[in-house]
């Protein structure tokens, strides 16, 4: 890996706050940092409510809650059914009584049980009593809408944050407890509401509380099939025979908290599947509790004791996970894997030792302490030594040119669009594993070019680009080489200077 | 949702090169036939997130399949019958263009085969897969681009490097021996000279970043000189949907079949994590299957008379349970298939030691256990398609694999 800065003369420290901890610097920015720049990364920490996207802020009328739209996908994925279903019987005459006798048109008869918030959302889609002959095809499903309502929420968030720290980490978290919109209607509808729920109210709280709130959400049982899970000797499992699905355990394990490798075996990945049965979700017909909540089904978890990385978790119903949960939280395992990760995304691709060792200590002594982690992380020598050398994934790409060129259309499709090409689509990482955080990963050939189509694109649609050279020293500041510099003043455009700063390695490494 | 954009596409650019170009092999003129006439191409397909074997070519004549496989197992007869390979195997119905190049002798499975890795975690085992270490751990470069590297200079193979297709560059191919990148896209494309202009910059500033950014260029013109329509380039959906797969072989096989394109391409796959409701002969698995077969039949059809010189190969990180878990589908297991196609195949069989399916002959009484290592598929490959030896196979290759002999006459 090539290393852009010259020397080792340490990088300016608010390029360091902008492109190694925030999302790139706006117009003004810089000249409001310059004087105290640590001081204030660290402001950002003591805003108690920094993270949180509010409900009541008329600019995000359109989010709902988890469990409402969840129960808005449940309504229209019905209604789907349902239009399906008469499209068959009108198609076939004959064939009607037929498929009316099983499943598929069976609820015809059972008005869904829908509390008031669902029938609101799912009103798009046709209300279920004025039954369409013909599906309508011009509304986008309710799923899509809800998806870029929460996409247009977090680009909004990201061009008003000040410096940006605070959303870094929402974004490292909720990349590590990914989930992926790809699974399902489900996760679809609600990604958005996940890391809202899950993960920004926990980002400068504890690492096990935002743990619990993962494991529980119902995006999460859902990506990680343990909706599906049933405990063999269960009664659930004895009548419906139904079993086991050991993927939500696993990665909890591998992923989330202790890392692979760490010393669990597969003994201990089937027994905390065990533990961790009858976390689900209520259904649809809300037996278990509201519809699209989360729920604890006693009938589906699997009885009796069990064992994980040799302690004994007495049988207790959803203590028995929660337990087990708390303990593997705080495990020295824990602090290591998350230790490791932290310093990879902010430091460099091969974090130094020391600086690992150090944020493991400070994880570990402030039992999983998150906004003690995060003050450790800026207060240590190498993220203001290390030289600028990774490159910034596509979302915070996408950021940094919207932030530094103004907020661009009104819609968020052409930034979700971007993120498609680059490779890095919003809420759909290739596995749960997240997205790569190596800055290998995004210096790809075909990742280059994109990068250079966009900037193109982005300098394009600038109204007032006024001088390219005035936008370098706002955006970039003294430390520009002059090697940038010189590209961007001897542009044959306005938009071209602003292409070339945006395809700066001052504006690509963070 | 799509991968790319649905901007409309814009004429193809034209790229205006810097003094210097930094990728002479780009360039350089047709290269005369070797004198066997043989000009062999390898085309590595990674399946990342454990495809299950089983499921894929059914050991419809063991006795214990059906009960273990459930509702999900092939089976010879009903709506979706399996199609025979032999007396014993046979493949998914959703790949009818695989069972008919079988037939044709032109595609081969290796069953009940793993790596050396014996955890289960799908991200080790990919790193393994592709990194072609022993063990896990080893993220810089891939056994496929340390393959090119070990030829000799001059090499024909090694001096027209390798294809990574998609937006990021797969393992199995990242290192130090040119790689071109490409993917389909859709952006509309910068005018003027700005392309020259960044490159400029980075030259000074940048290596990296000039050496990533001049290969992107690079595959955007050689695909602008096939001269390949938009709307053929342009998907529908992601690259990982059946349409995907088919569509980056379309593009992939043009690039391979120039004269002067790359002989070695890597294209990764992801979605085969297949936990709950994988479906047998149809439903989400077969789905995929369908989209693999798609990519196969693809590169049957863009290589055209370069088909006879190639191999596919379809590869893994592990299998999956034998028994099929509590929500009809599979966890993480250990032997599955290899799959081979193409022209240069010695096709029409379907290689396995056997390990049986009673419980004592499960691994761990769980998983189909390995009676072949992917490894020596792969090195009787490359030994085969580039005369690469054993000695360097065993060493350079696969590090540390010398007991892991080269699976032989894979190829015509």
């Amino acid at each position: 890996m090539a290393i852009p800065a010259k020397g080792s003369v340490p990088p300016d420290p608010v390029l360091v706050i902008f492109n190694r901890f925030g999302l790139g610097a706006r117009p003004g920015d810089r000249d409001r940092m310059a004087g105290d720049p640590r001081g204030y990364l660290k402001a950002e920490l003591r805003q108690p409510d920094i993270a949180m996207i509010a409900y009541d802020d008329p600019a995000y009328a359109d989010l709902l809650g988890s469990t409402p739209a969840i129960q808005a996908s449940m309504a229209a994925g019905f209604q789907r059914k349902l239009d399906r279903g008469l499209a068959k019987a009108a198609a076939q005459p004959a064939k009607a009584k037929a498929p009316a006798a099983t499943g598929a048109a069976s609820p015809i008869s059972t008005a869904p049980a829908m509390p008031s918030a669902a029938v609101k959302a799912s009103a798009p889609a046709g209300s279920p009593q004025a039954v369409p002959a013909k599906p309508t095809p011009a509304t986008p499903p309710v799923e899509a809408t809800l998806y870029r309502a929460e996409a247009q929420a977090r680009f909004d968030k990201a061009l008003r944050a000040e410096v940006g720290f605070v959303e870094r980490l929402v974004y490292f978290w909720s990349n590590h407890f990914c989930v992926s919109v790809a699974k399902d209607n489900i996760v679809r509808a609600s990604a958005g509401a996940f890391e809202r729920e899950a993960i920004r109210p926990f980002v400068l709280g504890r690492f096990a509380d935002m743990l619990m709130a993962v494991e529980r959400h119902p995006a999460m049982l859902f990506y990680l099939d343990n909706q599906q899970s049933v405990g063999p000797d269960s009664r659930a499992g004895k009548n419906r025979q139904r079993g086991l699905n050991e993927n939500l355990a696993r990665e909890i394990l591998e992923l989330h908290t202790l890392g692979v490798g760490s010393g669990y075996t597969q003994a201990d990945v089937t027994s905390f599947a065990r533990i961790m049965t009858g976390w689900t979700m209520a259904g649809r017909e809300g037996r278990l509790g509201e519809p699209g909540s989360s729920v604890f089904n006693a009938n589906a978890h699997e009885p009796g004791d069990a064992v994980l990385l040799g302690k004994t978790y007495p049988a207790g119903g959803v203590g028995q996970a929660e337990a087990a949960l708390n303990d593997i939280a705080i495990h020295p395992a824990t602090a290591q894997h998350i230790a490791t990760q932290l310093a990879r995304h902010f430091i460099s691709d091969d974090p130094p030792a020391a600086a690992v060792a150090r944020l493991a200590k400070v994880f570990l002594k402030n039992s999983g302490n998150l906004r003690a982690l995060a003050a450790a992380l800026i207060g240590m020598p190498e993220a203001w030594s290390t030289p600028l050398a990774k490159m910034r994934s596509p979302f915070d790409y996408v950021a940094a040119i919207r932030r530094a060129g103004g907020p661009g259309p009104n819609d968020p499709g052409q930034s979700l669009n971007w993120l498609n090409a680059l490779g890095e689509p919003l809420w759909q990482p290739p596995g749960p594993n997240g997205f790569s955080d190596q800055g290998d990963n995004w210096a790809s050939a075909e990742g280059m070019k994109i990068r250079l189509d966009i900037a193109w694109q982005a300098a394009q649609q600038v109204k007032d680009i006024g001088n390219p050279n005035d936008m370098l020293d706002a955006v970039i500041g003294p430390s520009a080489s002059p090697e940038t510099r010189q590209a961007v003043s001897r542009a044959e455009s306005k938009q071209q200077g602003l292409a070339l700063l945006l395809m700066a390695p001052e504006f690509q490494r963070r | 949702m799509s991968l790319l954009c649905e901007t409309p596409h814009p004429s193809r650019r034209a790229v205006l090169m810097t003094g210097g170009a930094l990728f002479a092999w780009a360039y350089l003129p047709r290269f005369a036939r070797a004198t066997d006439n043989r000009d062999p191409r390898l085309i590595v397909i990674v399946l990342r997130g454990a495809l299950d074997g089983l499921s894929a070519v059914g050991p419809v004549g063991d006795p214990d399949y059906a009960g273990l496989h459930g509702d999900i197992a092939l089976s010879l007869s009903g709506p979706h019958a399996a199609l025979p390979l032999d007396g014993f195997f046979a493949v998914n119905p959703a790949m009818p263009a695989f069972a008919r190049l079988f037939k044709a002798n032109q595609a081969a499975v290796v069953h009940a085969a793993a790596t050396g890795y014996r955890e289960r975690s799908h991200f080790d085992g990919q790193d393994v897969l592709e990194s072609g270490f022993a063990g896990p751990g080893h993220v810089a470069t891939g056994w496929l681009n340390r393959a090119l590297e070990s030829l000799p200079a001059g090499d024909r193979v090694a001096t027209l490097g390798g294809l990574a297709v998609g937006p990021s560059t797969p393992l199995v191919i990242r290192g130090a021996a040119p790689v071109l990148g490409w993917a389909p896209q859709s952006l509309p494309a910068p005018s003027g000279d700005l392309p020259a202009r960044v490159l400029d910059l980075y030259q000074h500033r940048d290596p990296v970043l000039a050496v990533a950014l001049q290969k992107g260029l690079d595959a955007d013109r050689m695909a602008l000189d096939d001269q390949m329509g938009a709307k053929a380039m342009k998907p529908r959906s992601g690259l990982d949907s059946a349409a995907g797969m088919r569509q980056a072989a379309q593009g992939a096989a043009r690039l391979i079949a120039a004269d002067d394109g790359p002989r070695v391409a890597a294209l990764a796959f992801d979605g085969w994590d297949t936990h709950v409701n994988e479906g047998g002969a149809t439903g989400r698995l077969a789905t995929l299957l369908g989209g693999l077969d798609g990519a196969f039949e693809e590169f049957e059809k863009g290589l055209g008379e370069r088909w006879k010189d190639t191999a596919i190969i379809a590869i893994t990180e592990f299998g999956r349970t034998a028994r099929i878990n509590g929500t009809v589908g599979t966890d993480h297991g250990t032997g599955t298939v290899v799959l081979l196609a193409g022209g240069a195949i010695k096709g029409g069989r379907v290689i396995a030691d056997w390990p049986g399916l009673k419980p004592a002959q499960l691994y761990q009484q769980r998983d189909l256990a390995p009676t072949s290592d992917v490894r020596a598929v792969l090195k009787g490959l490359l030994a085969e398609q580039f005369g690469l030896s054993a000695a360097v196979l065993g060493d350079k290759v696969f590090p540390d694999s010398g007991a892991v002999k080269p699976m032989m006459n894979l190829v015509v």
